[in-house]
C-alpha cells in the first residue's frame, strides 16, 4: 500500500483543471461556484440524494461525481445520510406511487431553506414511463422542483453544471433581496 | 430421473416459441414439475403470468436444457410451486399482485409489489379498484429475550435504490432480516403491452441503469428468436463487445465499492478512475456513457470506428498495468481481509436450490454462466474460463469480480483482434399472428431471462426476469448471524438491483 500511495503523490493529482465540455468552462465553473456556495451557504452544499424510482442509470453518474476525476468535494459540495442535514435534495427517477410517501416526508424532513433539483429525463415528467398505473410522473408533481438538469443520464459534467447554476441562481436572489 | 425434453408431449408443444420449447401442460405435469423442482433436479429459472395463464422456465441442471411450461387457469387459481420450491415465492406473489392469479398453497399471501398505492389491483389482469385502506405490511416474527428491531428504508443513507430492510438484532448480531421491495416498480411490463418493439426495446434498455447493455441485449436476441431474425456477423461481435465492457466497469465499481464499505476507501478512489476511463472510452466510441439505447432488435445502430476501437485499447491497456497493482493491494491489506473473509457466507446448497446467478452463485460453487451454457455467439468461439470458488463469502464475491475483471479483458482484446466487417443492422420484418421467443444472457451481475410474444410488429407480452430474483432472498440468509455492521458489506457484495427487481 505504501509503494501505491507513494507513486500516487508524485504522479500529481487526476482532479481533472477543466472537465470536457468547453476549454475554460470548468475552471469558470469551480471559480464561480466557489464563490457562490459561500455566500449563500458558507463553504459547503449539503446534497440528499433520492431515489424515487429512477432505472439506477442516475446514481451510477451522481456516484462518479464523487471520482477523483470530478472530486465534487472540492468544491465543498458533499452527500449527506440525512435529509436534515441536507440544503439540497437531488431527486431521479419517475416518481412511483411506491415512493410518492417517501418522497414527500424526505421533502418535509429537510430544514429551510431547501432546494429541490429534478435529475435526469425521467424526474422531468416520467420520461419513457410516463403513463404507466405504477407512476406519478416527474418530481415537481410531488414537490416543488428548483431546477432540472436533463439527460438519460446526465453525465457527470452536466450535472457539476446544473449544481452551479443553481447556486449562481441562489446568490443572485439573495442579493436582490 | 426423466429429463426435461423426456416430459414435454409433443402434442402440447407451442408453434412459433424459439429457441426453446414451450409446453401447455396439466396440473398433474405442472406438479410434477414444482416436485422436480424440490428436489433439486431443475433449476427455476423465471415464473411470470399473463391474465388467464401461468408459466414457468426450467433448466435441467445436467444437460442445461431449457424449457418454459405454461398452465392454462381460467378460474384464476394455479397450484402453488413455492409450497415445494421456495425460490418461487416472490415471484408467485407478483404474479398475484399483477395479475391476479392465486397460487393455492402459497406458504405467504402477503402482497410483493402492490403495495396498495397504484389505485387499482391486478393492473396487468382484471383490474379491480384498490384496497379502500392499506394494512400495515406484516413482517416476519422473530420472537425471544432481548430482541430489537431496526427499521431501515426506503431511503437510504447513500446513494443507492430505495428498499426497506428490517433487522431484529440480539445486540450487534443479525437474527433476522426481511426485505420489502417493490418501491421503484414502474409498471414496464404493462408499458410494454401493445408497444412497438422499438419503444420495447428503449424500456428494456431502462430496467436496471447498470444492466442497460445486457437487457438491451436479451430483450433484442428474443424479439429476433421469434422473429427468427440473423443478425449481421459484426453485430453479433460487437453486442459482446459491449457486454464485456458493461461487465468491466460495473465489477471495477463493484470492488472498490466494497472495500469502501469495509472503510478502505484508497481502494474505490483507484478503482473508480479506472471506472470512468472506461465509460469515457464508450463515450468515445458507441455516444454514450453507458452504451444505452445501441443495441437494438436487429443489430446495432451504432458502429465503431478506428477511434473508438483505439479509444478502448488504450483504456484496456491503462487497467492492465494498473489493475494488478489493486489486485496485490486488496490480498495484502489484513484489516481488509480481516472484514471481507468469513463475512456473510451462502452456502453452496442455497445457491444450487436457489439458483443464483452471477458472482454470487459462483463464489458458492454454482459453476453456471450463460454465456458459456446454454451460451451464445460470438462467445463460442472466443476463449474464456469461468471463474468459480466454494467459500461463498464476501471475499469470495470479491475475488470472482477480479477474476471476471481479468477475463472481460482479455475477451475484449480477442473481439477487437478478431471482429468481422459486414453490414451492422438487419430490418426487422413485422409478421402477423403471435411469435414467441425468449433468451438468457449473461449481465455482470448474472442471468438475465427475457420472454416475449410479438404480433404485427407489437408486443403483446413481455416479461423481463432481473437475476436479482434469485440473489436477494440469499441475502437474507448471508447476514444472519453477522453483525449489524457488516450489512452494508454484504449487501454491497450482492449489490442487488431494486429497479431490476421491482420492474
Amino acid at each position: 500500500m505504501r509503494k501505491l500511495l507513494f507513486q500516487s503523490f508524485f504522479r500529481g493529482p487526476l482532479t481533472e483543471q477543466a472537465p470536457a465540455l468547453d476549454e475554460a468552462a470548468v475552471e469558470e465553473l469551480a471559480a464561480t461556484l466557489q464563490r457562490a456556495a459561500r455566500r449563500r451557504l458558507g463553504r459547503s452544499l449539503s446534497i440528499r440524494e433520492i431515489d424515487a424510482g429512477s432505472c439506477n442509470g442516475c446514481e451510477l453518474e451522481i456516484h462518479a461525481l464523487s471520482n477523483p476525476y470530478y472530486d465534487v468535494e472540492r468544491f465543498g459540495i458533499r452527500f449527506v445520510a440525512s435529509p436534515r442535514h441536507a440544503d439540497v435534495l437531488l431527486v431521479t427517477g419517475p416518481v412511483t406511487k411506491n415512493m410518492r410517501d417517501a418522497l414527500e416526508r424526505t421533502y418535509h424532513a429537510t430544514p429551510d431553506p431547501k432546494w429541490v433539483i429534478a435529475l435526469g429525463d425521467c424526474a422531468r415528467d416520467g420520461g419513457c414511463f410516463a403513463g404507466s398505473y405504477a407512476v406519478v410522473g416527474g418530481v415537481s408533481q410531488i414537490v416543488p422542483v428548483d431546477l432540472h438538469i436533463p439527460g438519460c443520464p446526465p453525465p457527470p459534467v452536466a450535472i457539476l453544471q446544473g449544481l452551479l447554476s443553481l447556486l449562481d441562481r441562489t446568490a443572485k436572489s439573495a442579493t436582490s433581496t | 430421473m426423466p429429463s426435461l425434453i423426456d416430459l414435454m408431449p409433443e402434442g402440447g408443444k407451442t408453434q412459433h416459441h424459439h429457441p426453446w420449447p414451450r409446453v401447455v401442460v396439466d396440473t398433474k405435469l405442472w406438479q410434477f414439475a414444482a416436485s422436480e423442482l424440490a428436489q433439486g433436479h431443475w433449476t427455476l429459472i423465471g415464473l411470470w403470468g399473463e391474465p388467464s395463464t401461468v408459466h414457468m422456465a426450467i433448466m435441467d441442471r445436467d444437460t442445461t436444457d431449457i424449457a418454459v411450461i405454461s398452465l392454462d387457469c381460467p378460474d384464476r387459481v394455479y397450484p402453488s410451486v413455492s409450497k415445494y420450491h421456495p425460490p418461487a415465492l416472490r415471484l408467485e406473489r407478483t404474479v398475484n399482485d399483477l395479475f391476479g392469479l392465486s397460487a393455492q398453497g402459497l406458504p405467504d399471501t402477503r402482497p410483493w409489489l402492490d403495495h396498495n398505492r397504484w389505485g387499482v389491483r391486478f393492473p396487468l389482469g382484471n383490474r379491480i379498484d384498490a384496497l379502500a385502506t392499506t394494512s400495515p405490511y406484516r413482517f416476519l416474527p422473530a420472537e425471544g429475550d432481548g430482541l430489537h428491531q431496526i427499521a431501515v428504508g426506503p431511503v437510504h443513507a447513500g446513494t443507492i435504490e430505495p428498499g426497506h430492510f428490517r433487522f431484529t438484532a440480539s445486540g450487534e448480531t443479525v437474527v433476522r432480516l426481511e426485505q420489502r421491495l417493490g418501491y421503484t416498480h414502474k409498471g414496464i411490463e404493462g408499458l410494454m403491452q401493445g408497444a412497438s418493439i422499438e419503444r420495447a426495446a428503449q424500456l428494456a434498455g431502462r430496467v436496471s441503469g447498470d444492466s442497460t447493455v445486457a437487457y438491451a441485449y436479451a430483450f433484442s436476441k428474443a424479439a429476433e428468436a421469434a422473429l427468427k431474425l440473423e443478425v449481421p456477423h459484426r453485430a453479433v461481435w460487437l453486442r459482446a463487445l459491449l457486454a464485456e465492457l458493461e461487465r468491466l466497469a460495473n465489477h471495477l465499481g463493484d470492488i472498490g465499492g466494497i472495500c469502501n464499505d469495509a472503510s478502505f476507501g484508497l481502494m474505490q478512489a483507484h478503482c473508480n478512475v479506472l471506472r470512468e476511463d472506461i465509460l469515457r472510452a464508450a463515450n468515445t466510441a458507441f455516444g454514450h456513457r453507458l452504451m444505452r439505447d445501441v443495441i437494438v432488435p436487429g443489430g446495432l445502430v451504432r458502429d465503431l470506428d478506428e477511434n473508438g476501437q483505439a479509444g478502448i485499447r488504450a483504456v484496456l491497456d491503462n487497467v492492465h498495468v494498473r489493475f494488478p497493482v489493486l489486485v496485490e493491494l486488496y490480498d495484502n491489506t489484513a484489516s481488509l481481509q480481516d472484514r471481507t473473509v468469513d463475512a456473510g457466507i451462502v452456502t453452496a446448497a442455497l445457491v444450487k436450490q436457489y439458483g443464483a446467478g452471477g458472482y454470487v452463485g459462483r463464489a458458492s460453487g454454482r459453476t453456471f454462466d450463460a454465456r458459456r451454457a446454454p451460451g451464445y455467439p460470438p462467445y463460442g468461439d472466443l476463449r474464456f474460463e469461468v471463474p468459480v470458488l466454494d467459500e461463498g463469502d464476501v471475499n469470495a464475491r470479491v475475488w470472482i469480480r477480479i477474476r471476471e475483471v481479468e477475463q472481460s479483458l482479455s475477451l475484449i482484446h480477442q473481439i477487437l483482434e478478431r471482429l468481422p466487417g459486414g453490414p451492422l443492422c438487419v430490418p426487422i420484418a413485422s409478421v402477423a399472428g403471435p411469435r414467441e421467443g425468449m433468451a438468457l444472457v449473461e449481465g455482470f451481475r448474472g442471468d438475465i431471462l427475457v420472454w416475449l410474444r410479438l404480433d404485427s410488429g407489437r408486443v403483446d407480452r413481455c416479461h423481463l426476469r432481473d437475476p436479482s430474483w434469485f440473489q436477494w432472498p440469499l441475502l437474507e440468509a448471508a447476514i444472519e448471524n453477522n453483525i449489524v455492521a457488516d450489512f452494508p458489506l454484504c449487501n454491497k457484495s450482492f449489490n442487488c438491483s431494486y429497479s431490476g427487481q421491482d420492474l
